[in-house]
């Protein structure tokens, strides 16, 4: 049977989790090693948390933190946040990590991923991009939690990323995040048709069949942040994930 | 106690993490004195085939490596790249591996897959074990593991081969060879299923 990587993405804001929607209002949803912990018992297939204030404060990983969570993390964990050096790479996959990823420093660094992917392997660096349309329907690359555009136009950007060793692509429409509208699925087609490396599709997800139309249209992983940790129409704050038997039925099944 | 092998090569720090939880104790071990303590090995790896193999001949382990594996017969398992460096070298590079088990590494056969799996293999996959097996004791066809990989591993002797996976094709996932054991798949990531395996390691 095939599978996918069914991927929870828990946000970080001070130690503290919080979601946001279209990348703005964080709401607090509770601590980090709690949520982990019961993601073990969940047994997901994979988990990536984002420190979303790294960038914009100018700071290092919090090391201490990432270090603590990987000791409760028996399952791949991928970390993201103010990451610009090989030496904070290195610190990191010491720690116990497994992948990280990179946002905002390649668009003006792409060095950084090259020599990344070469030292520690391409499987271990996820290339990030945060997408936004405009009114007119243009898309733009953004980085700094959405606050800054990037000129290089998208589709150029990702085959960039990916001549310059990125492992896989994580896509993240802005404009979808927290909302339960669905992933873009013309945008991971798009990007899909232009890159041979795996694509983790992230924004919009509502419900299980979103992650198969989603595959349909070129993702290789999903990924969701609110439909994890919300429950029902009130958005209760619940850790949740689907049984195995739900994922074969309602997705692998069915690839 | 189980010796972890430190040659600048592996992911020591999450097998570390799980052999914890399961309560067996573990010492991360760089020096020839104390690996010539160990009575059971771990051989981690993540990365490129000869990349690893070099840093292991810098580490001059080897030496001792091969008493304690070849002569000792102390239990040893390689997971991931510390798997693939058992047998005798590797179609990612040209360093000659440890040769303690008659097999070939080999790219994944592109030609094989269809377009939607891609190469590296970087998923949750079954096993399918072929031979009764200490290391597999309470696993069964059903146990998830995570896999990431690009190579995989092919030995000589098909009795080596402990367990197959499939991705396009069937490929081998684990090796057992007497005292010698390989998983391409990382256990220590792979929650219960990697628990129970490394607490059979533990017992054997």
């Amino acid at each position: 049977m095939r599978r996918t990587r069914v991927i929870p993405v828990l946000t970080l804001q001070n130690e503290k989790l919080v979601k946001t929607i279209r990348f703005k209002n964080p709401t607090y949803i509770g601590d980090p090693i709690n949520a982990v912990k019961i993601f073990n018992e969940k047994e997901v297939d994979e988990i990536v948390i984002l420190d979303i204030t790294a960038t914009k404060e100018k700071r290092q990983p919090n090391y201490k933190k990432i270090e603590e969570i990987a000791e409760e993390a028996f399952m791949p964990f991928a970390y993201g946040g103010g990451i610009t050096s090989l030496n904070q790479i290195e610190h990191l996959f010491k720690l116990g990590i497994e992948k990280v990823v990179i946002n905002s420093a390649l668009a003006t660094n792409l060095n950084l991923l090259r020599e990344a992917s070469n030292i520690f392997g391409s499987q271990s660096i996820v290339a990030s991009i945060d997408v936004k349309k405009n009114w007119l329907g243009k898309l733009s690359v953004y980085t700094n939690s959405g606050s800054e555009k990037i000129n290089l136009p998208l589709f150029e950007y990702v085959k960039k990323l990916e001549e310059n060793g990125a492992g896989e692509l994580f896509i993240n429409s802005i404009d979808l995040d927290g909302t339960y509208l669905g992933y873009d699925n013309a945008l991971i087609k798009n990007i899909s048709e232009l890159v041979d490396i795996p694509i983790i599709a992230c924004g919009g997800a509502s419900k299980i069949t979103d992650f198969y139309e989603v595959m349909q249209h070129g993702a290789s992983a999903v990924a969701a942040g609110s439909l994890f940790v919300y429950q029902g129409a009130q958005k209760g704050i619940l850790i949740n994930y689907p049984t195995q038997e739900k994922l074969a039925e309602e997705v692998y099944k069915k690839l | 106690m189980i010796s972890i092998i430190n040659y600048n090569a592996g992911n020591i720090k999450s097998i570390q993490n799980m052999l914890k939880r399961i309560g067996v104790k573990s010492m991360i071990c760089s020096s020839a004195e104390e690996i010539e303590q160990a009575d059971k090995l771990i051989l981690p790896g993540v990365g490129h085939y000869d990349h690893g193999m070099k840093n292991l001949h810098q580490s001059g382990l080897i030496e001792i490596l091969n008493k304690k594996v070849l002569e000792d017969k102390i239990p040893l398992l390689g997971i991931c790249l510390g798997a693939q460096l058992l047998g005798n070298k590797s179609e990612e590079g040209i360093e000659k591996g440890l040769g303690w088990i008659d097999m070939d590494v080999i790219k994944f056969d592109k030609k094989k897959l269809s377009s939607s799996l891609k190469i590296p293999h970087m998923s949750w996959n079954e096993i399918k074990i072929n031979k009764p097996s200490a290391l597999f004791e309470g696993l069964n066809n059903d146990s998830r593991f995570y896999f990431v990989h690009s190579y995989h591993m092919q030995p000589s002797d098909k009795t080596d081969i402990l367990t197959t996976t499939n991705y396009g094709y069937d490929f081998t996932s684990t090796i057992e060879k007497d005292n010698i054991y390989g998983v391409q798949f990382h256990p220590e990531k792979s929650h219960k299923f990697g628990m129970q395996l490394l607490t059979n390691f533990s017992n054997i």
